[in-house]
């Protein structure tokens, strides 16, 4: 197999906090092929989003990474230097996010507001950053982009927002795009636009991306594969067929059986018991889940199956539900 | 953009008509009949009632309004009873001595404060936050009189590095030709290198005195302004997207944060502009406000009158500024309007 896009190895992050620290991932790792789709999906709080920002080194000034990698194209983002880092976010790695509308200057035209992206990574002139902003703004079905380039956040709609910034995000064609739920708060019909326009620059360039959500019917229709989170641990991953056809850990299947689908009922629908563990306690399990977990097992509390981060599949769990042997499944 | 300065400037008439009936109203209500003061402890009965004839306050109310109206319209704002001057001269001699301080005091307190607040917000909990909370503090809790005296005390009198807190100009000088009114314009305009330091060396410590006090507000909205904004989306996307941090906190973070921060400004402006009759007093500034005190207490409702007046219409002008700024910083004030 090829070197993966991006990496992610052990990665810990801990947020100190007036109430303790909190311990927001633990051991995560997980890998993305060049030009694939993975989705990291999971219930709020599991981590996906610190993830995705400890990956770009935005994180909150009160986190911190204790331990792992995040390789991608051979550099340690975790370990880089601060201009290293500059270089690179935007560059090689760039992230969309959810609420495009606050998530613009807002009052910034749109079209500077690429350009100065533009400027920055990309080799262009002053002059022809203009130019090449309203380019992006037509790859990323703008119509009229000429006009619009010259308009304000406040000016467009949420899904226009959005559009503008995916092409925030590619102005300098990065090899990975971070996508944290790019269509909450937008309509399906948008939903369904944004996420083929992103899969469609990713087809044209050859581009990995992490598409963070949780809502796993989407990542079911989108990703190639899925990556599920769970307080702060990575608990499975498989190719999105085998994910839904056998989940094997307890979390994974119990979020599937969560998910509403088309000819489901609510009264049908199942809940997970219980809550995300308490992250600040000094004392975890070792599986985050066993405290909701039917299957808990005695050895539940003090180890965790290890994961190889290089592997496409991973499972940590010491008792899955249905068994069919790794091979199998890939 | 122009229709905003129009209806702006529409809303400003009911409001000048109001100051101009209230000044009228206030300064007649005032205690003390400024006849018998102008007369004398020693005039009689009948030599009252002449200068109260001649000025005209033995009239009712409604006819003395309307001459003060059509004066007021062809620029007349009367004489003054205790110096005999035109009000309209004296305030135009004065007022641009004040304004000049002020707005002297205002660019040191811009400088200062706002660079102050950012590094502050940019930094929480160094020792650049500490030290602008510390100064801060100190400035509002100061009165500016003190403060005044105590800049007076250590650059005049302990180090000598400041000419004697009298006026605008040393005595030995003469004023630059009248051109503006400033006197660091006027000499520039006259290319008076000598007459331009001397003003500025006068400048200073009063300036310095306001700037202290108005640094408090300026930098502690700028501060929080700028965490506020700081921690907003666009911020993260902006730092996201690999923008250099100047490029982050000068275009992304602190434009946005400018709006509150100017408007403190023009409510400190106003504030000082009426209220540093203290630094006057303390520098010996021939400005508008000891004008105005002085006229008071001698119940010189001329002047009075004219101080309120021109106060009104400073503000109105202000405010009319502070929402243009706002127009040009931000779009969607532009297009609600």
């Amino acid at each position: 197999m090829a070197a993966p896009a991006l990496l992610v190895d052990n990665l810990s992050v801990e947020f100190q906090t007036r109430s303790g620290v909190v311990k927001a991932l633990e051991g995560v790792s997980f890998n993305v092929a060049k030009g694939e789709t993975l989705a990291v999906v999971g219930e709020s709080g599991s981590g996906k989003s610190v993830t995705a920002y400890a990956v770009m080194g935005i994180l909150d000034a009160a986190a911190a990474v204790t331990s792992g990698r995040a390789v991608l194209g051979g550099l340690d983002l975790l370990a880089a230097s601060k201009e290293a880092m500059a270089e690179v976010r935007g560059r090689e790695v760039a992230m969309i996010f959810q609420n495009p509308r606050t998530a613009l200057n807002p009052i910034r035209r749109v079209g500077d507001q690429i350009a100065d992206v533009l400027l920055r990574h990309a080799n262009v002139t002053p002059n022809a950053a203009p130019r090449e902003a309203i380019k992006l703004l037509e790859t990323v079905g703008i119509t009229d982009p000429v006009r619009r380039a010259k308009a304000y956040p406040f000016e467009l709609s949420g899904g226009m927002c959005q559009r503008v910034m995916i092409a925030i995000a590619l102005a300098a064609q990065p090899s990975l795009l971070i996508a944290d739920e790019p269509t909450t708060g937008l309509d399906v019909t948008t939903q369904a636009i944004i996420m083929d326009i992103i899969a469609e620059r990713a087809s044209a360039t050859g581009m990995a991306t992490i598409f963070i959500t949780h809502d796993l019917g989407l990542a079911a229709e989108r990703a190639d594969r899925i990556v599920v989170m769970h307080a702060g641990h990575v608990v499975e991953a498989q190719r999105t067929r085998d994910l839904f056809a056998h989940p094997r850990h307890p979390y994974t299947q119990a979020l599937i059986a969560a998910t509403p689908g088309h000819t489901s009922r609510l009264a049908e629908l199942s809940t997970i018991g219980g809550n995300l563990p308490d992250l600040r306690a000094a004392k975890l399990p070792a599986c985050r889940y066993a405290a909701r977990c039917p299957r808990k097992l005695a050895i539940c509390d003090s180890s965790l199956p290890s994961i190889d981060p290089t592997a496409p599949e991973a499972l940590a769990c010491h008792n899955p539900v249905s068994s069919p042997p790794m091979g199998e499944a890939a | 953009m122009f229709s905003l300065i129009f209806n702006r400037l529409m809303l400003a008439i009911p409001s000048l008509i109001g100051v101009v009936i209230v000044t009228f109203l206030l300064t007649r209500a005032l205690p003390g009949d400024p006849a018998a003061y102008f007369a004398g402890p020693a005039a009689t009965e009948q030599a009252i009632a002449e200068i109260r004839a001649k000025l005209g306050t033995d009239k009712p109310l409604i006819v003395q309004f309307g001459r003060y109206v059509s004066d007021l319209a062809r620029g007349e704002l009367g004489n003054s009873l205790t110096t005999g001057q035109s009000v309209a001269k004296e305030i135009a001699t004065r007022l641009p001595a004040s304004a000049e301080l002020t707005l002297i005091g205002l660019m040191l307190v811009v400088i200062l404060a706002v660079p102050m607040g950012i590094l502050a917000a940019t930094r929480p909990g160094s020792w650049i936050d500490h030290v602008t909370r510390i100064v801060s503090t100190a400035g509002v809790s100061l009165p500016v009189f003190f403060t005044g005296l105590l800049l007076v005390y250590v650059f005049y009198y302990r180090l000598g590095l400041s000419p004697s807190p009298v006026g605008r100009l040393d005595v030995f000088l003469s004023a630059p030709p009248h051109i503006t009114g400033f006197y660091l314009i006027d000499a520039a305009l006259a290319r008076d290198a000598e007459v331009f330091v001397a003003a500025l060396k006068q400048l200073i410590l009063p300036a310095l005195t306001l700037a202290i006090f108005a640094l408090a507000p300026i930098a502690r909205m700028t501060r929080a302004s700028m965490l506020a904004v700081l921690s907003a989306d666009f911020v993260r996307t902006a730092r996201a997207s690999g923008l250099s941090s100047s490029k982050v906190i000068v275009t992304y973070a602190f434009r946005n944060a400018v709006l509150p921060v100017i408007t403190t400004l023009g409510m400190v402006l106003s504030f000082l502009l009426g209220a540093n009759v203290l630094v006057e007093k303390v520098f010996a500034w021939p400005g508008i406000g000891s004008f105005a005190v002085e006229a008071l207490i001698a119940s010189d409702y001329a002047p009075v009158q004219g101080f309120v007046l021109t106060m009104a219409a400073l503000y109105v002008a202000l405010n009319l500024a502070i929402d243009i700024a706002y127009g040009l910083i931000d779009p969607r004030v532009r297009i609600s309007s």
